[in-house]
């Protein structure tokens, strides 16, 4: 260390000098990994570009929107807009990630036959509270397709959606339904059966945090539906049956597919309160692993959908948007999305699911059991309200 | 205004000081102002009952208390480690070197669900602690490794040019003056590394208080046990309450104000005695 001189010093400072040269060289690849994986994430594939002319191609995406615009304004012949290819955004939820991939194709092949005309539904996904306000705050969707009613309510609180539009589309604009199951351990070691079962001492519940992710009100909502009618309407005792249930609770994620990681992943807990769809790809991801319980009562989960009125005035897309949404409810898109485990609105449908989903399941649901979204959010999952005080000490 | 064109040596002042303060103006302090400005319309008291709710004062003690625990462990470890880098010369030293950056580079969501599985009890490391009954992934322990993962490189890299700098001759003054060595690091080397090393730490502190897209995968999230203050933020958001989430984010920029602040002057008390020492 002593005959350490200026060479070799020189020579570190030159070292440490590359050395942080190659840090910043992985620091921008990994932005750039980020960055396309967002973009991928927001603009897939080309596909139906292919139809329009090659100047178009080049242009920026954002370009496109103004020429979409000018359409109506200009008044512009409709087989001038044959031509051109649409291009309208789906702002969703987690775990309709597999099912809009599947759907867009079907849409598109349907819109092409129709009218002759390309479109590409760009697909966003996060979680469902996130993703509205993502919305409110500029994310140009032409249509939401969220968890809860109450997220689109949001949007129309803050003018981006009009009123009344729950009247829209039929079954209350929720063309699929879901619901709360558990999902456990192979062979059931803990032999979990119905909510009783998990909030006995000793189980390890896994379940979201109802303040943060709106899929876990959901769950919360299934087990009071339960503990009510198990002690005929006595409020206090359903609110320690709760307080018992949470305090189970091992690991309270901040979102739906964070639980599912903690519980599938890492494996932790013994029982997963998921939706049901999740459920089953979990299941499907690894069958021997898991087995999915239906309890006696759970919750219907409606997922709402809804165009986005300003978004689709302003570009022009108010006819593809609602067709988007009206062709959930035809039978190639119910039989998709039975596929894709969630419940078809569709009665006929849904019956040719009886293998797949426990039809005989009691479900409670929000609007006759719980007054509405505004009430049972003011009730349960307020600041200072049920939630809250379950976890008081 | 001639006279004062003609002092100044380097040129440019004009304008360099022109794009700084337009860019600071962009960049920090008009969103944090805006910040403020969302709390439009809410009283004190409401203000009040929002900063001092028992879960979220609970939820800052964790905050504090494990971003302090990292930021100490990391003070060590970063020194330690940005000696090894400065002053031995091994296989795989500039890979290393360049590694350090790569808790900034990951995207933390990434850094946050790796580190869940390896420290759970499940996982590699975790399984191994398992055994003798620790649990790490969603408790307290497994938030502090996450803070640890994210604020190392701000000691390293604070610490590493002030070592490279210091002048082999000290050493061997110190040595030939019959100093150890443990005598010659503390009394020579940590007196000139302590101030880069207290920026590290400060920096460290405060990132890991702030901390959201790592942490919250490996904390249990449970009240009054394992939940962090930024995920009530979120928690307020998911309720549309823009103004009692900035509320809860007006207290962690104050805490991160004075822990910096309170270095600075710390820092720049050493550096007056060290010079005036000189």
């Amino acid at each position: 260390m002593r005959t350490t001189n200026t060479r070799t010093k020189n020579r570190r400072t030159k070292k440490t000098h590359r050395g942080k040269m190659f840090a910043a060289l992985l620091f921008a690849l990994s932005a750039f990994a980020a960055l396309t994986g967002c973009s991928s994430k927001t603009a897939p594939t080309d596909g139906a570009s292919s139809a329009a002319p090659p100047a178009e191609d080049a242009a920026p995406v954002s370009e496109a929107i103004p020429e979409g615009e000018s359409l109506p304004a200009s008044e512009a012949p409709v087989a001038e807009s044959e031509l051109k290819a649409l291009e309208i955004t789906n702002v969703s939820y987690d775990p309709t990630r597999e099912l809009y991939a599947a759907y867009n194709e079907i849409f598109a092949k349907h819109w092409k036959e129709k009218t002759g005309q390309d479109v590409t539904v760009t697909q966003s996904h996060g979680g469902s509270g996130k993703q509205a306000r993502s919305v409110l705050e500029g994310n140009e969707a032409d249509v939401v397709t969220l968890a809860l009613e109450q997220d689109i309510n949001e949007l129309v609180t803050g003018g981006l959606i009009e009123s009344g539009w729950v009247g829209e589309f039929p079954k209350n604009s929720a063309p699929y339904t879901s619901t709360i199951v558990f999902l456990v351990r192979k062979d059931n070691p803990k032999s979990i059966k119905d909510w009783d079962d998990i909030v006995k001492p000793g189980i390890e519940i896994i379940t979201p945090d109802p303040k943060t992710s709106g899929g876990a009100r959901w769950n919360f909502l299934a087990a009071w539906g339960f503990a009510l009618d198990l002690y005929q309407g006595d409020e206090e005792k359903t609110t320690q049956f709760l307080k018992d249930l949470y305090g189970n609770v091992t690991v309270l994620d901040s979102g739906a597919r964070g639980s599912t990681t903690t519980f599938v992943e890492n494996g932790q807990g013994d029982v997963l309160l998921a939706w049901e769809n999740e459920a089953f790809l979990s299941l499907l991801e690894h069958p021997d692993d898991f087995e999915i319980v239906t309890p006696s009562i759970s919750i219907l989960a409606q997922p709402s959908v809804a165009v986005v009125d300003e978004v689709v005035d302003k570009r022009g897309t108010r006819e593809v948007a609602a067709a988007y949404l009206e062709f959930l409810y035809s039978d190639e898109a119910q039989f998709l999305e039975g596929q894709n485990f969630y419940r078809p609105s569709n009665p006929d449908i849904l019956a040719g699911f009886a293998d797949t989903f426990d039809l005989n399941l009691k479900l409670v649901n929000i609007d006759d059991d719980f007054g509405g979204w505004t009430a049972a959010t003011a009730k349960f999952f307020a600041d200072d309200a049920i939630f809250d005080q379950i976890y008081k000490q | 205004m001639g006279r004062v064109k003609a002092k100044g040596i380097i040129p440019g002042f004009g304008i360099s000081m022109g794009i700084t303060v337009s860019m600071l103006s962009l960049i920090v302090l008009i969103p944090l102002i805006s910040v403020f400005l969302n709390m439009r319309g809410m009283t004190f008291a409401e203000f009040w009952h929002v900063i001092t709710d028992k879960q979220l004062v609970s939820a800052y003690k964790i905050s504090l208390g494990c971003s302090a625990l990292a930021a100490s462990i990391n003070a060590v470890f970063g020194v330690l480690l940005a000696w090894i880098l400065t002053r031995y010369q091994f296989p795989g030293r500039r890979l290393l070197d360049g590694f350090i950056e790569l808790p900034f580079a990951l995207p933390t969501a990434v850094a946050g669900i790796a580190l869940t599985t390896l420290y759970s009890d499940k996982g590699w490391v975790g399984s191994l602690f398992a055994r003798a009954g620790i649990k790490i992934s969603y408790t307290p322990a497994g938030i502090t490794i996450a803070m640890i993962f994210i604020g190392i490189p701000f000691v390293v890299r604070s610490v590493q040019p002030v070592l490279e700098k210091i002048d082999p001759k000290c050493e061997e003054a110190a040595a030939m003056l019959g100093a150890g060595k443990s005598r010659t690091f503390f009394k020579v080397i940590l007196p000139e590394i302590f101030p880069a090393a207290l920026t590290g730490f400060g920096l460290a502190f405060a990132r890991s208080i702030g901390e959201y897209g790592s942490v919250v995968f490996i904390a249990g999230n449970i009240p009054y046990k394992t939940q962090i203050a930024p995920v009530l933020i979120v928690s307020k958001l998911e309720q549309f309450n823009y103004a009692a989430a900035t509320s809860i984010a007006l207290i962690m920029i104050l805490f991160a104000f004075i822990l910096l602040f309170g270095l600075n002057l710390i820092q720049a008390r050493i550096v007056a005695r060290s010079g005036g020492g000189e």
